[in-house]
């Protein structure tokens, strides 16, 4: 009796494990513990390790040892004000002050585009994207390019070149322009989440607040403000969050003054060989982005879904600009110059200097693009295009952002699948919460778990650092949260009954996914592919701490050239990092016109 | 002796803490037209994806031709694609990246038919569904009826040993579902095939079956032929959810009472008494009498179980006029195909012949045995 239980209970369990959305699960969850959940157990534990470089910092150090030095040298030291404090304020006074900028330039921006007469309102609309688009760091080096004063060694920028005047150091590095660079590079996020919501609202809400005899500020102030305030203020929040773990903008224009913000000292701590006080500030670095994020998704989440949208039939009027209509646009139009136009033509412009501080027209010259080898220049560096270093990191570069793409794609388009077919159950939400993970961590501290993992081997898996498999693994986990959100929102669009129909007439999970999911999920997909290459093209803080001579990329190219000082090159890189992101950026649009009709 | 197709042995399926089925029996014999009926969220859709094999349930047995399909007890789960049932869906469930060719040989593909074979067999159908012209286009290019064919016609195809429906025409408007409804009749008419018809509307229920399921939170209320259902409900809620407009009820007290005939039930309320064909009932027993509005009549004069009331709204439509009148604070709902001359505030007479009069159990809802 006992035993026939046993085999009823075994075949049931086999029964239940033959779902095959329950084995995808399974098998996402162990590829998200592995490349989620144990870097992060790993980091944890290394920072109360202690580890053989450690030998330099204190004679106790037995490696290998539980130690709670690291921690005690980072929260309780001398150090402590230098290490944790001051980079602690720097990151969030920087944020602060670029979210609330960004916020302010975006829905203004938002209100112009969606709701007023103004004239060019597609094409600035499209524009008004492009700054996101563009690697962050691009806009610090062309600042750089522009504002950069011969103090602190180097050569000077074109102002000092056209001026004479030595611009003072408040104006080249530090807070000023770290402020100044990220808040063009984040407006179009505040600006597409607020004109996604100024969108939304139907006019009329307004216009019976006008009939009503109401102001057109009073309108402003009492309607339309309230209606798009959770948008405005979860467009704070994730750029504060964004911000916060941007590492290149803070090292170019920070590091020179040594103004430090808790990505740069992250990134100084590994590099300097003392892993673990990186890893502890990581750890504060997420618990502030985590802690951002849950209060958006506890607080904002929730008010979103009590603004009043009306479904169908609603009508948008637009508010007359009267005289201010080209005034208003020639400011829009000076902003998305500056901010798009300007870093190209400035990097453009630099690429073609034969000494970094002599911009002059007659002495342009394209060897720093074609030029053969020649050891008067740049200790002998051949021009990017026939570089071979450089084109082996541009095939890099395309080679990571194609895999990476491709590859968590397709896991986003599984994570889908799992968390669709199996919603509301344990297993599937549990999916779908690992592979939000990696959204908690900023990009600087998600190469640094990596770092700490697989710089040994573990069990089977031989140590992966200086690998291509490692530098796209976390290009691949990053981007999960993006691609398994993508892979969400299309699977709940396909709707179960078509997989199901398809069962009914007798065909195996293969089938049903090769003849039925993914065609019809690959054309959300597409986008989200799209989206991760151009990501994954401009990456910089993810891939920084991995990177090694042979798995360079453009991105960390020009990282290297920027601090060994040869801004021709990392101009030139630049531009073509532009150059192909603009136009990936074209691609998508066109696609998602494509799919859309 | 017709063989039972499919049998289910106390269902029962639980989603959280909410009970979808509970213990569901039944058996369908060949060549029935099975219609389960309910409200929505009443557990029929449920039960026909879990025949289908597309839902686990908690506990129980199905049974297709014998063949047991899932036994809780025996640990036996036979997934949808191994049961050899066709489904056709509520939403259709058309691929809309397949042309509607594509649509209908899929399920031929899958058990590796040669091409040239499905192609004669799906043109076929497209001409049995006279759908012929229509094979390249993709679905979306398509009417609802049209759709709803195509989905007929990719089940048909299969020639599955079941057919399922889970609400089919609930999507299309009313005139074309009265086209379906007479295609759907006549396909099953010439294939013969076992069918499981889902859906909650009841006159659609009563016109495509020959067998009838009352569902109502789970549990079969009554299963019988259509007349029986709509002549004898067994209880309240069957009474109440079968019929339009809805049965006229009235709350009553029992009574025995003398008649020439001998002993016959009377039931009273403050206002007036009834008799009824019943012969026994327990004296002072609260009761829900119920007549449905086609069975009463309107007469000119006063007498034996008629009441007097005034007319309060009429609603003509067509063929036939729905008069509501209030007795005394009652409200009766009339349904006459005769001309009357009825006017908003004229008083008429009523008339409730006692054969026409059922008596429910005013405490458990069920229906009091006649006689």
């Amino acid at each position: 009796m006992i035993r026939k239980d046993r085999s009823v209970t075994a075949s049931r369990i086999r029964n239940y494990l033959r779902q095959p959305h329950i084995i995808i699960s399974m098998i996402l969850l162990v590829i998200l513990v592995l490349i989620v959940v144990i870097p992060f157990f790993r980091m944890i534990k290394d920072s109360f390790v202690w580890q053989f470089a450690d030998t330099r910092l204190s004679r106790d150090a037995i490696p290998g040892d539980f130690t709670l030095f690291h921690w005690k040298r980072i929260f309780s030291s001398g150090i402590t004000r230098n290490v944790l404090v001051r980079p602690l304020f720097n990151s969030l006074s920087t944020s602060l002050s670029v979210s609330f900028f960004a916020m302010l330039i975006g829905s203004l921006l938002a209100w112009l585009v969606t709701r007023t007469d103004m004239p060019l309102r597609r094409l600035i609309a499209t524009v008004s994207v492009l700054p996101y688009v563009i690697p962050s760091y691009i806009h610090a080096l062309a600042w750089l390019n522009l504002f950069k004063n011969d103090r602190i060694g180097g050569a000077a920028g074109i102002f000092q070149f056209l001026s004479g005047v030595s611009p003072p150091n408040w104006v080249s590095y530090g807070f000023f322009p770290i402020v100044c660079t990220l808040s063009v590079h984040y407006f179009p996020y505040t600006f597409l989440l607020v004109s996604a919501a100024l969108s939304s609202i139907d006019s009329r809400l307004e216009e019976s607040g006008e009939i009503l005899g109401a102001s057109r500020v009073h309108i402003l102030r009492r309607i339309t403000f309230p209606l798009v305030f959770p948008a405005l203020l979860s467009s704070f929040i994730l750029t504060f969050s964004r911000v916060v773990g941007t590492f290149g903008t803070p090292y170019f224009l920070g590091a020179p003054v040594r103004f430090f913000t808790l990505s740069t000292q992250i990134y100084t701590h590994i590099i300097n060989r003392v892993p673990a006080a990186g890893y502890i500030l990581a750890f504060v670095l997420i618990a502030i982005s985590s802690g951002i994020i849950y209060f958006n998704q506890k607080f904002i989440g929730k008010k979103k879904s009590f603004v009043t949208i009306a479904g169908k039939g609603f009508k948008s009027s637009l508010t007359s600009l009267g005289t201010l209509k080209y005034p208003l646009l020639a400011i829009v139009i000076a902003l998305l110059a500056v901010s798009v136009v300007l870093p190209f033509i400035l990097l453009a412009w630099q690429t073609f200097t034969l000494y970094p501080d002599d911009y002059s027209i007659h002495r342009l010259t394209p060897l720093f693009w074609i030029g053969e080898a020649n050891t008067a220049f740049a200790e002998g560096e051949a021009g990017i295009l026939r570089n071979p270093a450089i084109i082996e990191a541009a095939w890099n570069s395309v080679k990571l952002s194609l895999v990476a793409a491709v590859l968590s794609g397709f896991l986003g388009i599984f994570i889908g699948y799992a968390v669709v077919k199996g919603r509301n159950t344990t297993l599937a939400h549990t999916v779908e919460q690992m592979s939000f993970l990696p959204y908690l961590v900023p990009g600087i501290a998600f190469g640094a778990l990596y770092l700490s993992l697989f710089t040994h081997s573990i069990g089977p898996i031989p140590a992966l650092y200086g690998t291509f498999f490692l530098v796209a693994l976390v290009c691949i986990s990053k981007n999960l949260p993006f691609t398994g959100r993508a892979g969400i929102t299309s699977m709940l669009q396909i709707g179960n009954e078509l997989e199901e129909a398809s069962e009914t007439l007798g065909a195996r999970w293969s089938m049903r996914f090769r003849k039925i999911i993914l065609p019809l999920s690959i054309q959300g997909a597409l986008s989200g592919f799209v989206l991760v290459f151009i990501t994954v093209m401009r990456e910089l803080s993810l891939i920084i701490l991995l990177v090694t001579p042979e798995t360079r990329t453009l991105t960390t190219m020009t990282f290297r050239y920027q601090e060994q000082g040869y801004n021709q090159f990392s101009s030139a890189i630049s531009v073509l990092i532009i150059l192909i992101v603009v136009a990936g950026e074209v691609f998508s649009k066109k696609l998602g016109r494509k799919t859309a009709s | 002796m017709a063989m039972p197709v499919v049998e289910v042995k106390n269902l029962t399926k639980s989603f959280g803490d909410v009970v979808a089925v509970h213990d569901v029996s039944f058996t369908i014999e060949e060549r029935d037209f099975l219609v389960l009926l309910g409200p929505s969220g009443c557990g029929k859709t449920t039960i026909l994806r879990m025949i289908v094999g597309l839902e686990i349930p908690g506990s129980g047995e199905i049974y297709l031709k014998n063949r047991c399909v899932f036994s809780s007890k025996k640990g036996i789960f036979v997934p949808a694609r191994q049961r050899g049932v066709g489904l056709v869906f509520q939403s259709y469930a058309l691929w809309p990246h397949m042309t509607v060719f594509e649509n209908i040989a899929f399920g031929l593909k899958v058990k590796r038919m040669e091409s040239a074979m499905i192609r004669e067999k799906v043109k076929d159908v497209l001409r049995y569904m006279r759908l012929e012209e229509m094979a390249g286009r993709y679905p979306q290019e398509m009417s609802g009826g049209q759709q709803q064919r195509v989905a007929l016609a990719r089940m048909l195809v299969c020639e599955p040993e079941v057919f399922l429906m889970d609400e089919p025409l609930s999507n299309l408007d009313a005139k074309l579902r009265l086209e379906m409804r007479a295609e759907i009749k006549n396909i099953h008419h010439q294939t013969r095939a076992t069918t499981v018809y889902v859906t909650h509307d009841q006159i659609e229920g009563q016109t495509m079956g020959n067998r009838i399921a009352v569902i109502n939170t789970g549990v079969i209320e009554q299963m019988d032929h259509p007349k029986v259902i709509y002549n004898r409900p067994a209880n309240l809620f069957v009474a109440d959810f079968i019929g339009s407009p809805s049965i006229n009820k009235i709350e009553a007290t029992a009574a025995l009472a003398p008649t020439v005939q001998g002993n016959a039930v009377e039931v009273t309320t403050s206002h007036f008494s009834l008799l009824t064909s019943y012969k026994n009932i327990r004296n002072g027993q609260g009761v829900v009498a119920a007549i449905r509005a086609e069975n009463i009549a309107i007469v000119s004069q006063p007498g034996a179980n008629t009441i007097q009331g005034e007319i309060q709204t009429v609603l003509p439509s067509g063929p036939e006029t729905i008069l509501q009148v209030d007795c005394a604070g009652l409200r009766f709902s009339i349904l006459t195909t005769q001309e009357v001359d009825a006017e908003v505030g004229k008083s008429v007479h009523l008339y409730l012949p006692p054969e026409h009069i059922l008596i429910f159990d005013k405490v458990t809802g069920n229906l009091l045995p006649g006689g």
